[in-house]
Formats: structure tokens, C-alpha cells, sequence
């Protein structure tokens, strides 16, 4: 009997383990894309590693906007990581989009001006929203409180947190698996999105309207050996967030609509 | 219908919106007061009736006719709030007591008169006592069958029996329209009948073969037979609960602190009937006489210490402004449920659950307006569009998103709307400020603004104005030039003149 289940464990065992070597062997074998060339392969190789030791065997990414998702190491947002962006609302609301949509609770605290009507358009569900607009002095406790039941948690720091903190805040993230993107500056951030070179279409000196925009986007992550970048519509002229190098029908000379 | 007419008394109290509408908002018992529905006149107290001002008035006429009338919304739940004390008193003295509407209730008269010595005697005891919890002079009309007894009470200033058997003698002489169908009144004077004696007289059978049994119910009323008995109500149980505080109480924590057991007995009473409550009215007193009232709704249903937060967060509310501390609180449920539809299941009711204790967990560190629900609501501009209700309460006032909104902004919307907007300065070349001219020209192209008040900002690209003009012909009316605008960080904003000066209202970023 108790070697039945014995052999029962073992195939289960090997069952589970199998596909987790086979996808190591296959990653170590692959070509290392976007870094390839001028490095050095050692130091390539290194910072292979680092990234494959980094995504943990639990680590679940969350649903992610596909325009990002290549710039993010493990393809994706992680569960229970923290994120640090700059000061764009459409960014921010470009990543809360997926998840949002595919049934998570988003809370967003200590942002009173977030664009409500905005966000709806670019795809969150606003039933499954909340906002916590003014947290006063409590932001850390509050934080703290919606990540313990929300999917993915927005916070704009009011001042720096102190180190224990916002390690007890992160250990919190990952037992509940929660995402944090932070507006502004935050330690141990899984990756940093940067805005750079925004750059609006439609508009003219006294004519036009605000039709489109092109924005280059940087991802600094803790894993990848250097910066990723990539020229994105934020959004383009039919309110859709997309890659920029795929040249679609230049959407800058559509005719500019009136406002009234 | 061959049944004997039951021997009734009915307690009217006349102006009873009046009357309830005076108690709930403390005004002087002799105030003149029209309670206006639709724009119409619903009831009016009788200082207003002196001066003229009658049920179906427009409310202008009204307040032509009486320049000093208070003129209050007509609250149908407030009626039959204010009449429950009369109800619970008249059953205390006379068991089965049937509420006809809020100001009107018929009770069975035989055993009060063999108890009270008499029907006169049960009679003024009767509208002694209803004039004791606040009726405002009540009258009784005893007769055979409530709708005798009904117009008996009408025609009296105390109490007024009518004789076993004088029913049809007392009703002969009054007028054909008291039977509540216009349709076959009208019917009835085209054939001369304008008594209800004249309607008596006419052959029951006769009457019943022309207009069916609901004319001859009319017919049986009219010659004194009304012999539909009394369905007096049961008396729901009472689950309100008031705690008085001697001395005042003025700190929050500390009422919050002594209501705690009774928010429990609260709730045991509730699960003892099966019962759940989802929305629960607080009133709160002081001592200088201020009330606060409000209805708080919940999502699923209320524990102990949510009814314990609820009444600290109207506190919250109240407490700044008020000079006195706090009397009295009273709890009473609003909406209750079969506690069979709230129980969860064996693994919980699933996530929903979850968000909701966490989200009140945050409430309770911060209070009740602090966790907000968005919500788009139709409008013109972005704080109009983008509704925020806190957690658990209700959207009211939404107005509709399909509509065409003519003005509003086109795609793509920004991102960042500020809330105040921020004052900013937009200057032209030499330094002047932008202006626009009421054929929407602007003085000069703007070339740079400030978006905080010390730094400038070159701008690369503009466009506008577009003009809002919104509610013209009303007080809060509102118009306004928008721009849009491109800094030279790549950075755009949206920009508006109105009379206030230039603003930021929102950035797309």
C-alpha cells in the first residue's frame, strides 16, 4: 500500500518538476535577445541569471498591456512586486487597464485629481474601482489595508516612508499577492517606467485639437542589465494605447475634429 | 352584505400633513404652511387658509395670495412616520386599530364603551389621548360602519355619535360627491340625484343591475349599510433604539463608546425576529434642541459595530458645529431583509465580502467619505462628468450619460483632473494677459504660462477658445473660454478663462 503511494508521490513529483528544468535548459540555451552584440556575453549571461532567479517558481504575472509587456522582465507585471512610474496618469492607467478588465479590485489612494472619466475610456472598470483620495498622515496604514483585499493598489507617497515600513508593507504585497505601482520614487522597485520625449499630434499654433500622442518609454528593472525602450502611442488618434515602430496609416493628418 | 353594520369609532386628525410637518420641523404651531407636491398645493395649515390658499393651488398663487407662507415639500413617509405614536397610544386603549391613511384610523367601539361607561365617554377619552401625543385636535365620529362614522367625525369639533340604526338619516341630507368615484358622481347629478338620501332611495337592485357591485357598494354606503368589517393592523414589533444621555455627552468616542451595547441588543432584537437590517436611520439631539437624521445604507447587512461607526461618523459631522452636546441617539431600521437571503455560505459569500470589510475597515480609520466609488454622470465639463460616491451609499442625482452633452471634450481626455483647479497666469509676448472678446477673439497668442505661479512655461502649441455657455437663464449659470495647450516639456493642459481669471483645470499627461 505505502508503496503505491509512494510511487503515486513520485510520479507527481516528476510530473512538476520536469517542465520547470525543461524551461530552464531552454532559456539558458535560447540567444540572449535585445542585449546581444556589443556586451560582453559574460556579463549577458550574468544578468540571465540574475532575471531567472529573480521570477520565482510562484511568481504569477498579472494580465499586462501587451505594448509593455515585452519591456518588463518575466513579459509581465509580477504579483506582489512593486513598480515605480513618473508623473503620467495615462500610463498609470494603461497598466491598470488589463487587470482591471479581467475582473481585479484597483485602489488608488492619495491621488485626489485622477481622471475618472479618463481611466473608463482607456478600459478600468469603474465597478471595480476605489479611491481613497486623502488618506491624510494614515496613507501607509491605508495602503496597507485596501492591498490586503485589492488587486492592484496605486499610491502617490505624500513623503518617504521609513525603511521597516515599507518592508513590512512589501511583505504584506507578497503574501497577498498584490501589485503596488507607486507615482513617484520608491525602494526595491521591481522595475521604474520613465516618460521621455512627449510629443503631441493634431494641435497646431491657434488651430486643431489634441488628437494623439507619441511617447518614448523607459523600463529600468532591477534584473535587466540595462534600460528598455520603446516608442508608444499614448494614446493614438482613435484613443488606443499601441506600439509606435508598427507604422500604421500615419494618424497624425486625420482632420482635426472640433471641440463643441 | 345582509351583514349587521359594525358599530365604529373613527379618529380623525384634520391637517394631518400639517400637523406632522410642523412636529418634524419644530415650526410654531400657528405658522402659515402649504405642503407643495408637483408644484401644487397639497395641504395648507389654517392661518394659510385664512389668508386664502387652498389644496390645488399653484405654488406661486399660493405665495401671491399669503407672502409669508413657508412652503415645505409634501413627504408622504413622513405622515405615516409622525402618526405611529397616535396609532401605538390608540392601541394601548382599545385593542385592533385599523389606520384608514396617516391621520385617519377606525377601531372597534363596542368593548370601549361597555369599559369606559358609554360611547360619548370612550369617545372623548379617545381624542383626549391622541391629543396628548401631539394629534392637534382630534375628532371621534361614532357610528354604524366606518364610512358613517368617517363624515361624522368630519362634521363635529368634538365627538359625535350617531344613533344605532340613524345611519341612512344622518347621511340623506350630504352631498352625492363624498362617494370616492368621480366618474359615477358625475353620472349621478347629470341624473338629478345630489344627495346621497336621493342615491339611497333608488332600488338596490336596480342600482347593482346599472353599475355593477361596485355601484352598489356605493349605494349600500350611502344608505347608512356599510358592512365591511374592521381589519384592524397587527402592531409591528418595536426594533428602534434610543439611548439618552444625562448629562450631555460632546465627545465623540464617548457616545460611540456607550452605544456599543445597545447597537448589540439592536441587532440580537433584529435576528431574533429573522430578521436583517440594510439600511438604518440615526437621529441624533442635543441639548440646544439641534436634530440631525440621516439614512445609512449597507451593502450587505448590519453588524454591531457598523451601527456603532455609522452613528460616529454622523457625529463627525455634527459635532463642529453644534453648540451643545449630544441628548439623545435613536436607531431605528429603515430597510430589513429575511436573514435567509444574508447568510453566506460555508466558505464565505466570496470576494465581494472581503473588499467590502477591508474597504470598511478604511472608512472606520478615516470615516465614511473617504473611500469613494466613481461614477461617470452626464455633463460638460470634467468635474460634472466624473461622479465619486462614498462607499455604500447610493448614486443619486446621476444624470443621464447617453444623452448627446453638446460641448463636452472629445477623446483623448486627460488623465489628471484637479480638483480645486489651480489659478495659472497665460501672457502673451510682452507680457500681458490673454483675454477674450465676446466674439470669441483672443487678444494676443499665448506664448507662455506659469503652472505653478513662479515657474513659466514656454508653450509650443495651442488651439481654442471654445466657449461654454451653460444655464444662462438660471442663478448658476456658468460661462467660460477653454484652451488647450502644449508646454514645451511635451506636457499638455486644459486650459479655461471665465470670469474668475485663467485656470488649469485638468493636464493630459
Amino acid at each position: 500500500m505505502s508503496a503505491a503511494i509512494d510511487t503515486l508521490e513520485h510520479m507527481f513529483e516528476y510530473e512538476q518538476v520536469s517542465p520547470a528544468t525543461s524551461l530552464t535548459a531552454t532559456a539558458l540555451m535560447e540567444p540572449a535577445y535585445d542585449t546581444a552584440g556589443d556586451l560582453d556575453p559574460i556579463k549577458d549571461l550574468k544578468a540571465r541569471i540574475r532575471s531567472m532567479q529573480a521570477s520565482k517558481l510562484d511568481s504569477r504575472l498579472i494580465p499586462t498591456h501587451p505594448a509593455i509587456a515585452g519591456l518588463l522582465p518575466g513579459g509581465g507585471l509580477q504579483q506582489g512586486a512593486a513598480y515605480s512610474l513618473d508623473r503620467s496618469a495615462m500610463l498609470l492607467m494603461t497598466l491598470l487597464a488589463p487587470p482591471s478588465a479581467a475582473g481585479t479590485w484597483c485602489g488608488i489612494v492619495g491621488l485626489p485629481e485622477f481622471g475618472v472619466e479618463a481611466a473608463q475610456h482607456v478600459g478600468v472598470d469603474l465597478d471595480r474601482l476605489v479611491l481613497v483620495p486623502r488618506p491624510g498622515d494614515q496613507w501607509l496604514a491605508v495602503t496597507a489595508a485596501i492591498a490586503d483585499v485589492m488587486g492592484v493598489v496605486v499610491i502617490r507617497p505624500p513623503k518617504r516612508a521609513t525603511d521597516s515600513s515599507i518592508a513590512r508593507l512589501a511583505a504584506r504585497l507578497r503574501q497577498r499577492g498584490t501589485t503596488l505601482l507607486v507615482l513617484g520614487s520608491w525602494p526595491q522597485t521591481e522595475a521604474m517606467f520613465s516618460l521621455s520625449h512627449s510629443e503631441w499630434h493634431g494641435i497646431g499654433d491657434g488651430h486643431g485639437h489634441l488628437t494623439a500622442r507619441e511617447v518614448t518609454i523607459t523600463v529600468t528593472s532591477r534584473t535587466a542589465s540595462r534600460p528598455r525602450s520603446t516608442r508608444l502611442w499614448l494614446p493614438d488618434a482613435s484613443d488606443t494605447v499601441r506600439r509606435a515602430d508598427v507604422r500604421h496609416g500615419d494618424a497624425q493628418h486625420e482632420p482635426a475634429r472640433r471641440l463643441a | 352584505m345582509n351583514l349587521e353594520p359594525p358599530r365604529v369609532a373613527v379618529l380623525w386628525c384634520p391637517d394631518w400633513p400639517i400637523t406632522a410637518a410642523t412636529q418634524h420641523h419644530k415650526l410654531p404651531p400657528d405658522a402659515a404652511i402649504a405642503l407643495v407636491t408637483k408644484n401644487l398645493v397639497f395641504a395648507c395649515s389654517p392661518s394659510a387658509r385664512a389668508e386664502g390658499v387652498m389644496r390645488g393651488l399653484r405654488v406661486r398663487e399660493a405665495q401671491a395670495r399669503h407672502p409669508e407662507l413657508t412652503v415645505l415639500d409634501y413627504d408622504p413617509a413622513l405622515d405615516s412616520r409622525a402618526f405611529e405614536p397616535i396609532i401605538t397610544a390608540m392601541e394601548e386603549l382599545v385593542p385592533g386599530v385599523q389606520v384608514l391613511r396617516p391621520g385617519l384610523c377606525a377601531v372597534r367601539v363596542r368593548g370601549a364603551a361597555r369599559y369606559y361607561g358609554g360611547e360619548k365617554a370612550a369617545g372623548l377619552f379617545l381624542s383626549g389621548r391622541a391629543d396628548e401625543e401631539g394629534a392637534g385636535g382630534a375628532r371621534v365620529g361614532i357610528a354604524d360602519g366606518i364610512f358613517t362614522a368617517d363624515h361624522a367625525a368630519r362634521r363635529t369639533t368634538s365627538v359625535r355619535i350617531i344613533a344605532q340604526g340613524a345611519a341612512a338619516g344622518f347621511l340623506a341630507p350630504l352631498g352625492i360627491s363624498l362617494l370616492q368615484d368621480p366618474q359615477l358622481v358625475t353620472l349621478l347629478k347629470r341624473l338629478g340625484i345630489r344627495t346621497l338620501g336621493e342615491f339611497a332611495q333608488l332600488a338596490a337592485d336596480d342600482v347593482f343591475t346599472r353599475f355593477g357591485p361596485a355601484g352598489a357598494h356605493l349605494h349600500a354606503l350611502a344608505s347608512g349599510r356599510d358592512s365591511w368589517p374592521l381589519t384592524p393592523r397587527t402592531p409591528p414589533r418595536d426594533l428602534d433604539v434610543v439611548v439618552h444621555f444625562e448629562p450631555a455627552l460632546d465627545r465623540e468616542d464617548q457616545v460611540a463608546f456607550s452605544m456599543r451595547t445597545t447597537a448589540e441588543e439592536f441587532i440580537d432584537a433584529l435576528t431574533a425576529v429573522k430578521l436583517v437590517c440594510t439600511a438604518i436611520r440615526v437621529e441624533l439631539d442635543s441639548d440646544s434642541g439641534e436634530m440631525s437624521e440621516r439614512v445609512w445604507l449597507h451593502p450587505h447587512s448590519f453588524t454591531a459595530s457598523d451601527v456603532v461607526d455609522r452613528v460616529r461618523w454622523q457625529l463627525q459631522g455634527v459635532l463642529g458645529e453644534w453648540r451643545s452636546g449630544i441628548t439623545r441617539v435613536r436607531v431605528s431600521p429603515d430597510a430589513v431583509d429575511a436573514i435567509g437571503n444574508h447568510e453566506s455560505g460555508l466558505w464565505g459569500a466570496g470576494p465581494d465580502e472581503r473588499i467590502h470589510h477591508g474597504l470598511s475597515r478604511v472608512q472606520s480609520m478615516l470615516g465614511h467619505g473617504a473611500v469613494l466609488m466613481p461614477a461617470i454622470s452626464g455633463g460638460r465639463t470634467l468635474h460634472d462628468r466624473q461622479q465619486l460616491v462614498a462607499w455604500g451609499d447610493r448614486h443619486v442625482g446621476a444624470k443621464p450619460v447617453d444623452q448627446p452633452w453638446p460641448g463636452r471634450l472629445p477623446a483623448p481626455l486627460p488623465g489628471t483632473v484637479f480638483s480645486p483647479r489651480h489659478p495659472v497666469h497665460v501672457l502673451s509676448t510682452d507680457g500681458a494677459s490673454i483675454t477674450v472678446n465676446g466674439r470669441g477673439a483672443v487678444s494676443a497668442p499665448p506664448v507662455r504660462f506659469s503652472a505653478t505661479g513662479t515657474e513659466m512655461r514656454r508653450l509650443t502649441a495651442w488651439a481654442g477658445p471654445w466657449g461654454l455657455d451653460e444655464r444662462w437663464w438660471s442663478a448658476d449659470a456658468r460661462s467660460a473660454w477653454r484652451f488647450q495647450a502644449v508646454d514645451d516639456t511635451g506636457c499638455a493642459w486644459l486650459l479655461v478663462l471665465d470670469a474668475g481669471g485663467w485656470w488649469a483645470e485638468a493636464r493630459y499627461d
